[in-house]
């Protein structure tokens, strides 16, 4: 049974402040704080990019010769924080969640609009303590996992600030959780029923799960940590009869689902963007509802994968072995479903399918190799080499982080009134496409043969191969320019959207573009299907 | 239709085609040194082969979808209505599963084959008698077989190098020798950090964890210097923690113990 909540106003508008004034205020609108979130990780983004140059500088030649090598460590382990705490968590969940969800399920707002300004407000000021953690003597330099010793014995101040900024973003990922999964629940507009919503607030519902599941225990475990560095505990101390792996254990049950938390939104934002380009309904809905729902169940239980090369017994070895060969099934069904999709359509070779189609493309091969990463005999001889490295970069970037420049093309029409300017965003593609693959594709090879990760200097053999990668790396850094020169120009020069510009059929369009305070002028609309498209008009419910 | 499906049997036929021959052809390992490596090259291509009949599959879907299904400039409306397909839907649960559970299954074998299922306890001659906990590596051999006929080497890790003794010699040296076609078994324990042992050509790679010995043992069957790396970060100078394992015959191996052998001092 769904309760219908009245709509109430959330904001008071004459205390708002008006036009850009907003995106710094303490403003309840989800789709300011939408916008907050995007802009915010976007910055990061730049940030985190910025470090991986300076880290494929550094690989171009064998000898560390670009920054002293412990310099190279607190490099890694800033560009790994930033870009997972900073950039992929926030703007695939908190940017696009907070925007999208309360159209989708018919609400004003989210459930509760105060958490959800100060699970954005944790933000920037976290981002910029874990930024200033670099210029403190002795900055983070243990990798984004801390693993103790290493941890524990690096120099102090640093990580101590970087566990400090950690714990905060994990508390605003559990305030958006919490908000997700409260509006998706309870916020539903009436007769709206759970199997007619559109599939990114399955994908929202549950990565929020995982979120809410998870990262207390990441928390949890930063905290000992942090304890052990501030007080001389023992609890991952092996000098004090601390056991290290326990820590692994801890780290990996949140940092798995992690990578979850960080592909099932894009997963949800692919279902909204291919059916609407394609002009098709999206292909098997409820097996891709519950392949979400297997996803989660199985994403919870796969987290030792990542320690096969610490001293795990072998039957668990060989149940983490299953588990995670077995994701690729629910995972799996969504590909042939997507592909399903395309096939049969009037499909728009616009920025956003572009995108959508190489996230396919780049995801499939991350996916792949994944599977041969899940069969312990497999990863010992690649674990902890760039194999792995290329790896989840498949996944994180050649997957998610292309989705969000899919999801910025589809809906900037939407956010702005405007439209991107096609040219500029293929020509995005295309650079971003080339380079991501000339960055990572190699690096597979890099693994097997004997390049272990996180490392300054490598053997010479290896050098021609990571200057590939960097050449790959530099075209990434360029296709960044087209893209911003592209949202610059049309916020304040594009042609004019319209309120429906792609036609789609999910309730953010049936508004206007920019919406306004509270999403509709009336009722929401009630859209009982989102993906109709080949039917009559009067088919459509 | 019989045009088409004669197009899509030469397409898969094509697919498969290619997926084997590169499988085959295309070597992207190194040296294989060791027992093991032969086994996990033989996964590896397995895997390879299959990874690349689904990605090409895969990318000719999205490619052919883009082109064959793109709309015209004088097309309007919309694409077929279809909104699923519960028999194919089916279909692509259960082929997939069928052979993950057949990946698995092999890749379990292998990993048997490779030792890995043996459950090594605390009767490695080199312990101690305090009933010490030995965590997994890799073993070929089991604990009753274990240490009679293996050369026994303990290896210290710490920032930033390897140290090897070898109990027999009584000494210690900063490169590991060991005699071509022998079981060498190593106990492995950690000064410091989290280091590991890996050697590419062996494919054979085990965390060294302070406070926890771990057991590696292998087989090297090739003779020849290899390198051997530290794949667990463990501080600034990681990158430089390095080590060469020399490989050699019984007869060179035995010259070059004899020349570093001590004689044990009995107090």
């Amino acid at each position: 049974m769904t309760i219908s909540i009245d709509p109430q106003k959330t904001n008071n508008e004459s205390l708002q402040p008006k036009g850009w004034l907003r995106y710094f205020s303490f403003s309840l609108d989800h789709k300011v704080i939408g916008i907050q979130y995007l802009v915010c990780g976007f910055l990061f983004y730049l940030i985190g990019g910025t470090l991986a140059s300076a880290i494929r500088i550094e690989l171009a030649s064998p000898m560390s010769d670009f920054m002293p090598r412990d310099v190279y460590n607190q490099v890694l382990t800033l560009h790994g924080t930033i870009m997972i705490f900073l950039w992929i968590v926030p703007v695939v969940n908190g940017a696009f969640g907070n925007y999208l969800i309360p159209f989708y399920v018919g609400a004003r707002d989210m459930a509760f609009p105060r958490l959800n300004a100060v699970a954005f407000w944790l933000i920037p000021p976290s981002g910029l303590m874990l930024v200033a953690s670099y210029f403190v003597e002795g900055a983070a330099q243990a990798g984004w996992t801390a693993y103790p010793p290493l941890s524990i014995t690096t120099p102090q101040s640093g990580q101590i600030i970087w566990i400090m900024s950690v714990l905060l973003l994990g508390g605003s990922s559990i305030f958006g959780g919490i908000n997700f999964i409260a509006t998706i629940i309870k916020l539903r507009r009436p007769g709206l029923k759970l199997m007619r919503l559109p599939m990114y607030c399955w994908a929202m519902l549950g990565t929020s799960l995982l979120v809410v599941l998870s990262t207390p225990v990441l928390a949890g475990t930063l905290i000992l940590l942090s304890f052990d560095i501030i007080a001389n505990t023992g609890f991952f101390n092996p000098v004090l009869g601390g056991n290290v792996v326990v820590y692994q254990h801890l780290f990996w049950f949140y940092s798995h689902p992690a990578v979850y938390i960080m592909v099932l939104p894009a997963f949800g934002l692919v279902s909204e963007i291919l059916p609407v380009h394609a002009r098709k309904p999206l292909f098997g809905y409820t097996t891709m509802v519950f392949s979400i729902m297997g996803i989660v169940v199985l994403g919870l239980v796969v987290w030792a994968h990542h320690m096969f090369t610490s001293g795990t017994p072998p039957w668990m070895r060989l149940f983490f072995t299953i588990a995670t060969a077995f994701i690729a099934v629910p995972t799996g069904i969504k590909f042939f479903n997507w592909v399903a999709t395309l096939w049969g359509g009037k499909i728009s070779i616009n920025s956003a399918m572009l995108f959508s189609c190489g996230f396919i493309i780049n995801f499939v091969f991350g996916g792949i190799t994944g599977v041969a990463l899940a069969q312990v005999p497999f990863d010992i001889h690649v674990h902890d080499t760039y194999f792995v490295v290329a790896h989840f970069h498949y996944i994180v970037y050649g997957g998610t982080v292309f989705i969000i420049f899919s999801s910025i093309y589809h809906w900037f029409p939407k956010v702005t009134g405007k439209m991107l300017n096609e040219k500029l965003g293929i020509l995005h593609f295309a650079i971003t496409f080339i380079g991501f693959n000339l960055c990572f594709a190699p690096q597979h090879w890099l693994g097997l043969n004997g390049m272990p990760r996180r490392v300054a200097e490598y053997d010479p053999q290896f050098q021609f191969v990571n200057q590939i990668s960097s050449l790959g790396a530099l075209l990434m850094a360029i296709s960044t320019i087209p893209f911003l020169i592209n949202v610059f120009l049309s916020v304040r020069n594009g042609k004019d959207a319209g309120d429906n510009p792609w036609n789609a059929l999910t309730p953010e369009w049936l508004t206007s573009s920019p919406p306004p305070v509270e999403n509709w002028e009336g009722e929401a609309p009630l859209v009982e299907e989102p993906y109709g498209y080949g039917k009559e008009i009067s088919e459509r419910k | 239709m019989l045009n088409k499906n004669i197009y899509l049997i030469l397409i898969i036929s094509l697919v498969f085609s290619v997926s084997f021959w590169i499988g085959f052809n295309v070597n992207l390992l190194p040296a294989e040194a060791s027992i093991n490596a032969p086994i996990y090259d033989e996964l590896f291509k397995i895997l390879f082969i299959i990874g690349l009949i689904i990605f090409i599959g895969m990318t000719i879907a999205v490619i052919y979808s883009l082109f064959k299904f793109r709309k015209r400039n004088d097309q309007i409306g919309d694409g077929i209505a279809l909104e699923g397909n519960l028999s194919l839907e089916i279909v692509w649960t259960i082929i997939p599963s069928i052979i993950v559970l057949l990946i698995g299954l092999y890749s379990y074998n292998i990993y048997d084959r490779m030792g890995g299922m043996k459950e090594l306890n605390h009767n490695h001659e080199m312990m101690s008698s305090n009933t010490e906990k030995i965590w997994a590596g890799i073993s070929q051999t089991s604990d009753n077989e274990i240490a009679i006929n293996n050369l026994s080497i303990e290896v210290s890790a710490m920032q930033f190098a390897f140290l090897f003794n070898y109990p027999k010699g009584n000494f210690i040296s900063g490169e590991l020798h060991v005699p071509v076609d022998q079981k060498v078994s190593m106990k492995m324990e950690s000064k410091d950090v989290i280091h590991a042992f890996w050697v590419p050509e062996f494919r054979i790679k085990q965390d060294i964890i302070p406070g926890q010995p771990t057991i590696l043992n292998f087989t090297p069957t090739k003779v020849g210097k290899y390198p051997i790396i530290c794949a667990e970060l463990c501080g600034p100078y990681h990158g430089g923690m390095r080590a060469s394992i020399i490989v050699e015959e019984e007869s060179d191996y035995n010259e070059w113990f004899n020349k570093n052998k001590k004689p044990e001092v009995n107090l």
